[in-house]
């Protein structure tokens, strides 16, 4: 039996997927928002069925002393990352934009707070 | 420690590779898990921290063992928290052992297998409630000697499950200080009670950070690696320091007639735990070697049924959800 994937963009190709032990529930990727105000923020992994167990789950292991006000979670596989050999194509040409940094301009000590 | 006799993987890379990756750890820069690493750190590692994160789950048991006859309901709270707690410290350390390429299925066959080891001190039974209070000042105290400094390890996972885990530590060693404090402030039965938890578990406490510097072969590599921070015999040396006067504040005898003071070192002299006996320990010869891993093994399979069935329900929701779209 082959189970569909399930997509929030029905049309566009799945990525390639690893067919997955057989028996070992997926890997889920933890974000807990520490306070009102803040950001998401990645605090971990772990295993669950579904997505629901997931943030159940992550209730019990990311969240014992209130360190969240909101959790997302989304399966590991379906995320892409830069990879580390990219590293100087993709951040070195900032490097040499010093320009964006404030702190390239002299503004006069009479002009005050800027 | 919690991770005791990891052996180092010789590595055979390329040598610039290699050189170019220890000037990193030399830097302090972390290395997080796609990044190139040689064989022998990638390895060494999942020993290391598979081996950590057994000893949290395998640790359980001999607490667990105490939940139901906790002296009163805040005490068996407390206590279920703390073991609670537990669970949570192996699930941070088994999703750090896996960014390395190995499953948690692998794992969980390798522990119940034998392949790998959890810490010799989950081996002996606790026999009385001052055990409870025995285990969190100094197993948890011995613990957290290690933990602290592995918070600064080279690999990033593993040094931000370690700073999770050292936030929530501390509250093990003060609760099971807080039993042993009541104890000794009680009848003389309560109070000879919390002397036979220390006369038992003092030796094995001092096993957990593995064998003298003398005998630890595989120190030096794991050291410039950084995924080992200090010498066994530190380590020990700053638990024994530290432990003695707790000892003296609760009226109790560390069961050592050699102990004493050494102004020179700054530190206290002490007789070295019966190494033959830890050795004995970690071929499986101990007191409860047999019992902790079958009763890990069967708590694995009785869970077999639920784990599939809850696969199974997932994959029913997924395909009602596509049938209604």
């Amino acid at each position: 039996m082959s189970s569909p994937t399930p997509s929030a963009y029905p049309d566009t190709p799945q990525p390639d997927r690893e067919p997955r032990r057989t028996g070992e529930w997926p890997l889920w990727e933890v974000f807990i928002r520490g306070q009102h105000g803040l950001s998401h923020r990645h605090v971990g992994s772990l295993h669950a069925p579904d997505a629901e167990m997931a943030i159940k789950n992550a209730r019990d292991v990311y969240t014992r002393r209130n360190e969240g006000v909101s959790i997302w979670v989304i399966e590991a596989e379906r995320v892409t990352a830069s990879s580390p050999g990219d590293k100087e194509a993709l951040y070195d040409p900032s490097n040499s934009k010093v320009y964006r940094h404030p702190t390239f301009f002299d503004i006069p000590d009479e002009i005050g707070h800027m | 420690m919690y991770a005791q006799m990891i052996k180092s993987e010789a590595t055979q890379d390329d040598p610039g590779l290699l050189a170019a990756f220890q000037a990193r750890i030399d830097d302090n820069q972390k290395i997080e898990p796609k990044e190139w690493m040689p064989e022998g750190y990638r390895k060494t590692l999942i020993r290391q921290i598979g081996q950590h994160a057994h000893s949290e789950i395998v640790g359980q048991l001999p607490e667990g063992n105490w939940i139901t006859r906790a002296p009163t309901l805040e005490r068996k709270a407390i206590l279920l928290a703390k073991v609670q707690d537990e669970a949570g410290h192996g699930l941070y350390l088994y999703c750090a052992a896996e960014t390395l390429g190995v499953t948690r299925d692998e794992l969980f066959e390798m522990l119940h297998s034998g392949r790998m080891k959890y810490s010799s001190i989950f081996n002996y039974p606790t026999l009385t409630w001052a055990d409870m209070g025995a285990v969190g000042w100094l197993v948890d105290g011995a613990a957290i000697m290690n933990q602290v400094p592995l918070q600064r390890t080279s690999y990033g996972p593993y040094a931000r499950a370690m700073v999770r885990i050292c936030k929530e530590e501390s509250f093990h060693q003060r609760q099971g200080y807080d039993i042993m404090m009541k104890m000794c402030k009680g009848t003389d039965a309560q109070k000879m009670m919390a002397q036979d938890a220390l006369n038992r578990l003092w030796y094995p406490s001092l096993m957990m950070f593995g064998p003298s510097d003398k005998e630890s072969v595989h120190s030096e590599q794991s050291m410039s690696w950084k995924i080992k921070m200090n010498t066994n015999d530190e380590l020990r040396q700053k638990f024994v320091d530290q432990t003695v006067p707790q000892a003296e504040y609760l009226g109790l005898t560390v069961p050592d007639e050699n102990l004493t003071w050494n102004d020179e070192k700054g530190g206290y002299d002490f007789s070295e735990p019966d190494w033959d006996e830890f050795y004995q320990v970690l071929k499986g010869n101990g007191p409860c070697n047999t019992e902790r891993l079958n009763t890990r093994k069967q708590a694995w399979d009785d869970g077999a049924w639920v784990r599939e069935g809850m696969l199974a329900h997932a994959a029913k929701k997924r395909m009602t959800k596509v049938a209604a779209q």
